[in-house]
């Protein structure tokens, strides 16, 4: 997202998902499994500069807080627990759909760290949309109790991404993972994601439309992440793609009839 | 990264996807995401180590007991009950005190408005009206809300509630609710409108629409005073003072449940009607057990609830006697406004067992339910002899005055527990579902459901005769 112009994406984020950002502000995505201490760490991490209200045209809350670390100031923005990001239910949308086209400078994935077999696959989902990927593995007092280790070298090397052992609840490991935000959000760190290869159909599938795709997207998306979208049969994501990234709102057909249609699109 | 894409280039993307629509889009799905999973496991097999796994934890001990499909209800039961029942026996003699210092110090204003030689209507409206209101719901609210508060809070802190939560999930999946409604409702033991915020916590629209329309049911502490009040004057045998408080916590254990099987058969009835869908699934996780810290957990529920909520009735309790006293003291024709209204309501309201007095106070109490009490005594007083109310026995003497028998204390425990939520709570559902449609039926349901079943109690006990 470097060179994308700063005032776009906070008109971008007031205007289709409700967040008021400054320019300087960087703008991080919060995503998780219900259960997993996202809103401890959400709040260990804001503190008392919290506000609250809804998604835009969704019933959905939504929760934004802020939190400067080193000078840098950080907006982070709680979304929807949720156990994937297929777009099943309202809050798997919305969070998707902010990940994707909320354009955040990094993505934060908590995960529960006595329940990592469950957990992880949201954040491989992510890594497909965005290399910006940090990922807390949290509650690990919990994991300490139940007699628990996780090898977080390990995870972050598998992975390709920066891991954090935290503890919200006692505090533990907040300044690291400040710290790696940090790094990612201004480009001292360049995540490599792991990419999960697919059957060699769904691969070469898979190829043939990115070679579609690409000139196509403009680098706005990953094409990969499309392809998989689209072989899937995924039809939320045209639409989102339209609602988010075109520069002014299709005219819905359906509501060209029964409202004013202006010259510019006839009528059929 | 570039922000836009042409018009032109969207419609060729919609081209690219209807070509492969044509094909199998399903199964490809399901390869995906069973590939995601998979990897996931294995990710997480290679880098998780478990040890010690023969050291069985004591907090799955205690959960097998406390979440038990056979011991977990009656041992929920009986914590509430000892609860309670602490509350009952632990507020009666603060509740005196107070009530008579109030009732002193109303006699010494009393004397400085004589002496400064102030209107009648100003004391009136002053000392029997706002003075009488706040210290009505001060002594009859204040006891028992700091005795009951820090209990709930101990039991919270200790982390017992999630799991009276994950008892009550199966029943609320049952009901087609989601078991995190049993969450939102121990917020609504506290307050409904922190009850109705809580929702949030419930993902799918459709059960958190459900939890907020029946988040009423659970008495708030706005209701408990007057819960504990009633159920400790007119629901005690005339056993020993021990008995008598068992008796009284009986009663409004069996209140909760009531409203909790109330909230569950209203869940049911709107998951099958109004509210239709498919459950939606949820793992709740059980946070382990810790050792309470009593003074921290004190302090916090004093300050944060119970001094908070006390602020709340006293700012709706000032205005509210104010409105009761003027209401009482016009007179039009031979009676009061006030009798007037409460005889307009009478027939309506001897049908559900109540009286017109009581409607009356419910109807003045909709911006907090912890005014309704005083509002009712104060019209009593009013429009009855004029009595000095220094302690419970007197409190109890003017309602029998007023043609009181178990069953009006019985049918107001009910009504209370199941009529509309406060204004509070109703403001809170408005902003919450942004629709005035679910405000209303928030409402409504509630309110018909109160009329309904203090029909038939009253109903059914006339006709057996047993008042």
């Amino acid at each position: 997202m470097s060179c994308m112009c700063i005032e776009k994406r906070t008109e971008l984020l007031h205007h289709k998902f409700g967040i008021a950002a400054s320019a300087e502000q960087k703008v991080i995505a919060l995503a998780g499994n219900p259960n997993t201490g996202k809103s401890t760490v959400f709040n260990a991490l804001t503190g008392l500069n919290q506000h609250t209200g809804n998604w835009p045209g969704k019933t959905v809350g939504n929760a934004q807080g802020t939190f400067t670390h080193k000078g840098q100031s950080f907006l982070l923005v709680d979304l929807p627990g949720t156990y994937s990001l297929l777009p099943n239910s309202v809050d798997e949308q919305v969070a998707r759909d902010f990940i994707c086209f909320g354009q955040p400078d990094v993505t934060l994935v908590v995960v529960d760290a006595t329940a990592m077999e469950r957990n992880l696959n949201l954040a491989l989902q992510v890594m497909e949309i965005t290399d910006q990927v940090v990922l807390c593995v949290n509650l690990m007092d919990e994991a300490e109790r139940k007699g628990i280790e996780i090898n977080i070298a390990d995870l972050s090397k598998k992975l390709g991404i920066p891991v954090v052992a935290t503890a919200a609840r006692q505090k533990r490991g907040l300044e690291e993972l400040q710290e790696r935000l940090l790094d990612v959000a201004c480009g001292n760190i360049v995540p490599d994601p792991f990419m999960l290869r697919y059957s060699q159909e769904i691969e070469q599938a898979i190829s043939e439309l990115e070679l579609k795709l690409t000139p196509l997207l403009k680098g706005a998306l990953k094409a990969r992440w499309v392809a998989l979208r689209l072989l899937d049969g995924d039809d939320t994501l045209l639409q989102d793609i339209e609602r988010y990234m075109t520069e002014e709102p299709l005219q819905d057909p359906s509501l060209g009839r029964e409202q004013e249609v202006s010259p510019s699109w006839p009528q059929a | 990264m570039a922000a836009s894409i042409e018009r032109s280039d969207i419609h060729r993307l919609h081209a690219i996807a209807r070509q492969i629509q044509e094909k199998n889009t399903e199964a490809v799905r399901d390869v995906i995401v069973e590939k995601i999973y998979q990897h996931s496991q294995t990710i997480a097999g290679e880098v998780t180590r478990r040890t010690n796994q023969n050291k069985v934890d004591q907090d799955d001990r205690l959960d097998a007991i406390l979440t038990s499909r056979y011991f977990g209800f009656p041992i929920m039961l009986i914590l509430l009950g000892i609860v309670f029942w602490i509350t009952i026996a632990g507020a009666n003699v603060p509740s005196d005190l107070l009530a008579s210092g109030f009732g002193w110090l109303e006699g010494k204003l009393t004397d400085a408005f004589m002496w400064a030689g102030a209107p009648a209507w100003l004391h009136g409206v002053l000392v029997l009206g706002l003075y009488r209101g706040v210290s009505w719901v001060i002594s009859v609210m204040l006891p028992p809300m700091a005795i009951f508060f820090p209990l709930f809070a101990l039991l919270e802190d200790a982390g017992y509630l999630p799991r009276v939560a994950f008892n009550l999930d199966r029943l609320f999946r049952k009901a087609g609710g989601h078991g995190k409604q049993s969450l939102t409702m121990a917020m609504g033991f506290g307050c409904n409108a922190a009850g109705i915020i809580s929702c949030r916590i419930i993902e799918s629209p459709r059960e958190r629409m459900i939890a907020i329309l029946t988040n009423n049911f659970v008495p708030c502490n706005g209701r408990w005073p007057t819960l504990i009040l009633l159920s400790s004057l007119f629901m005690v045998g005339a056993v020993g003072m021990g008995a008598s408080v068992t008796m009284a916590s009986l009663v409004v254990v069996g209140m909760v449940l009531f409203g909790i099987v109330m909230t569950l058969f209203v869940s049911w009835a709107l998951s099958k009607t109004l509210l239709r869908g498919v459950p939606s699934h949820f793992t709740l996780e059980l946070p382990p057990y810790r050792p309470p810290q009593f003074g921290r957990t004190i302090v916090r529920s004093v300050y944060d609830k119970t001094l908070f909520v006390l602020k709340r009735a006293i700012i709706t309790a000032a205005p509210a006697g104010v409105i009761t006293w003027i209401l009482a003291n016009i007179m039009v024709g031979d009676k009061s406004v006030l009798t007037h209204v409460a005889d307009w309501f009478a027939p309506f309201a001897h049908a559900i067992g109540l009286d017109g007095y009581i409607l009356m106070a419910f109807l003045l109490g909709l911006p907090a339910n912890e005014i309704v009490v005083p509002i009712l005594i104060m019209g009593y007083m009013a429009s009855g002899a004029m009595m000095e109310l220094d302690d419970m026995g007197a409190l109890k003497a003017l309602f029998l005055e007023h043609g009181w028998t178990w069953l009006t204390a019985l049918n107001m425990m009910l009504f209370s527990l199941l009529h509309y939520p406060c204004g509070t709570t109703i403001y809170t559902i408005a902003k919450e579902t942004k629709s005035a449609k679910w405000t209303v039926l928030s409402a409504v349901i509630p309110l018909a459901i109160a009329i309904v079943v203090c029909f038939i109690v009253a109903q059914t006990v006339r006709y057996f005769g047993w008042v």
